[in-house]
């Protein structure tokens, strides 16, 4: 097995006429936590959903964890895989959304065993305790049976991160975690994902928190109308830029 | 330097007494209202063509209470053909087969595009258009041939034709709840693994009952009204057993006042239980769960007691 978590050849999104995605290149190890950084509309969410075939990629290679996402390769030619086996590879993936997501209509204990239970197949009793551990994790212990209309922004994030690790992912996506939230409430999430990343899960995340990129990732990657623009560690990227656009958006964020 | 023994803050000035502002017109148009719902009762209770004795004789009568049943029944199972079609249709509508998503459109326009009354006469004579029916491999043997007349009773044609009517309106409720949850959801349900299937079932649909809820609610309460037009098609359902008594006693009023005062229990009952199926759906809507009726009763009778002061 390749230490390799993540690895994008050139991969192409459209659409419609609209190229969203214009050959992005990348590699993800194994443990590492890599941030991607750009003005909006630059791509990074797409690519982001396309790890998890939530966007199918029009051209281009792009597997996670040495398999293809979303086709098998029989001799040179791909077959799509069916609905259940997609299914199947995104339940080893979690994702966290900019808007939480979470499922209003149940608790939020509910919320994270709601997927063991359904996709799994795991015993309710279990996954209830499991549940528990993981709300507690995120600091959230008293707030089992609370609705996610009762919890703050930060809270239901917690919750939304604790309802993506309950499935015991490999890999963990972030689309703009923090964007939604007072900036007061920015600081939990962030440390909740620093606690996770301290553990050793390997982790992309879509963000604008540049202090969170230069203290946490291993690699920071910086990208601008569909292309990868500059790449590498944060004290490179951050730190000394090298293209005249990487520096113009971080005098403007930072 | 502030003892805690001090109970008044100073500086705090005191509570506002003022006097209110008052409402003359308010008061006229509930004088008119009393005067008006008043006059409306002494002819109800004075005017003989009521004839109150002929109702209550007649409100319990064996034949009404059978006629009464045959309505329930009737909406009761119209209502179960009505949403499990209307589910249906509804996926079926937002399915990313064509032709799927084209047949649940025509059904839809068809059903809405006729009157129900002429959909029940189509029922009832449904024998003068499929003398017999087949059931078998199709377009190779068949297995039975039931005969239609016999097949099709009126109460059945009364069942057939407002349930299939009845799907296409629910289609169409179904299909605004589901397009009303944020399509966040999806995306959420499926990265977590979950099918398409699951995610209709557990995710969306749940969410949607929100939205779905009311309208149901309404077209139930509709639904026990329309069921009188199977009268039409000599279903003895409650309007047609008042109409059996009065074309022999001629008694044509009161027995129509019996009619509707088990119509309005009915429909009140309904009320009553759609209005705690919308509260148990709206939980996690808000931060707390919405008042029962009795407190929603008590609470409005307070406040406007305030607003009349």
């Amino acid at each position: 097995m390749s230490g390799l978590m993540v690895n994008a050849e050139a991969v192409h999104k459209r659409f419609g006429r609209l190229e969203v995605l214009k050959g992005i290149t990348l590699e993800v190890a194994r443990g590492e936590v890599m941030c991607l950084l750009g003005p909006s509309g630059s791509g990074k969410s797409t690519f982001l959903r396309c790890i998890n075939h939530l966007e199918k990629i029009n051209s281009g290679r792009l597997s996670v964890d040495g398999e293809l996402v979303g086709y098998r390769q029989v001799g040179t030619r791909l077959h799509e895989l069916r609905e259940s086996e997609v299914a199947r590879k995104r339940a080893e993936i979690g994702m966290v959304f900019q808007h939480f997501n979470l499922f209003p209509h149940m608790t939020a204990i509910e919320n994270v065993t709601c997927a063991p239970v359904r996709v799994k197949g795991i015993g309710r009793e279990q996954a209830r305790t499991r549940g528990a551990e993981l709300l507690d994790r995120v600091g959230l212990a008293d707030k089992l049976d609370s609705y996610p209309a009762q919890l703050s922004g930060g809270q239901q994030q917690r919750v939304a991160i604790a309802r993506a690790l309950a499935m015991e992912p490999k890999l963990m996506l972030f689309d703009e975690p923090t964007s939604a939230l007072d900036p007061e409430l920015v600081g939990e999430v962030l440390q909740a994902m620093q606690q996770l990343a301290r553990d050793g899960m390997t982790m992309i995340v879509v963000t604008h928190e540049i202090g969170f990129a230069r203290e946490v990732a291993d690699t920071v990657v910086f990208m601008d109308e569909g292309v990868v623009v500059e790449a590498g560690g944060p004290a490179d990227v951050i730190a000394n830029p090298r293209h005249e656009r990487t520096k113009s958006f971080l005098s403007k964020v930072l | 330097m502030s003892s805690p023994e001090v109970t008044e803050e100073p500086g705090r000035p005191d509570e506002i007494t003022a006097v209110p502002v008052r409402h003359p017109g308010r008061w006229i148009v509930a004088a008119i209202v009393v005067v008006i719902a008043a006059s409306l009762v002494r002819s109800a209770v004075t005017s003989s063509g009521f004839q109150w004795g002929v109702v209550g004789e007649y409100l319990f009568d064996a034949n009404v209470l059978e006629g009464l049943v045959l309505t329930l029944e009737l909406t009761v199972i119209a209502m179960v053909i009505g949403v499990a079609l209307g589910v249906l249709l509804a996926v079926m509508r937002l399915s990313p087969n064509p032709l799927v998503s084209r047949a649940s459109w025509l059904y839809i326009w068809f059903f809405r595009g006729t009157p129900v009354l002429v959909q029940l006469l189509f029922w009832y004579n449904i024998a003068a258009l499929y003398p017999k029916l087949a059931l078998g491999i199709p377009f190779g043997p068949a297995f039975i041939h039931p005969n239609v007349n016999t097949l099709v009773t009126a109460f059945r044609a009364g069942v057939l034709a407002l349930g299939l009517n009845e799907g296409a309106y629910m289609a169409e409720i179904v299909r605004a709840g589901m397009i009303s949850v944020n399509e966040g959801q999806t995306d959420a349900a499926q990265s977590l693994g979950m099918t398409r299937v699951q995610t209709l079932r557990r995710i969306v649909l749940p969410q949607a009952m929100r939205v779905i809820i009311p309208p149901t609610g309404n077209e139930t309460i509709s639904m026990l009204k329309t069921t009188s037009l199977a009268s039409v098609i000599t279903v003895p359902e409650l309007l047609r057993s008042v109409e059996n008594i009065y074309s022999r006693n001629f008694k044509v009023i009161p027995l129509l006042i019996v009619a509707s005062i088990w119509y309005i229990v009915c429909t009140s009952v309904l009320y009553v239980g759609q209005y705690y199926l919308e509260r148990y759906y709206g939980r996690g809507a808000s931060r707390e769960l919405s008042p029962t009726m009795l407190q929603r009763w008590k609470g409005g009778i307070l406040s406007g007691r305030r607003e009349w002061a």
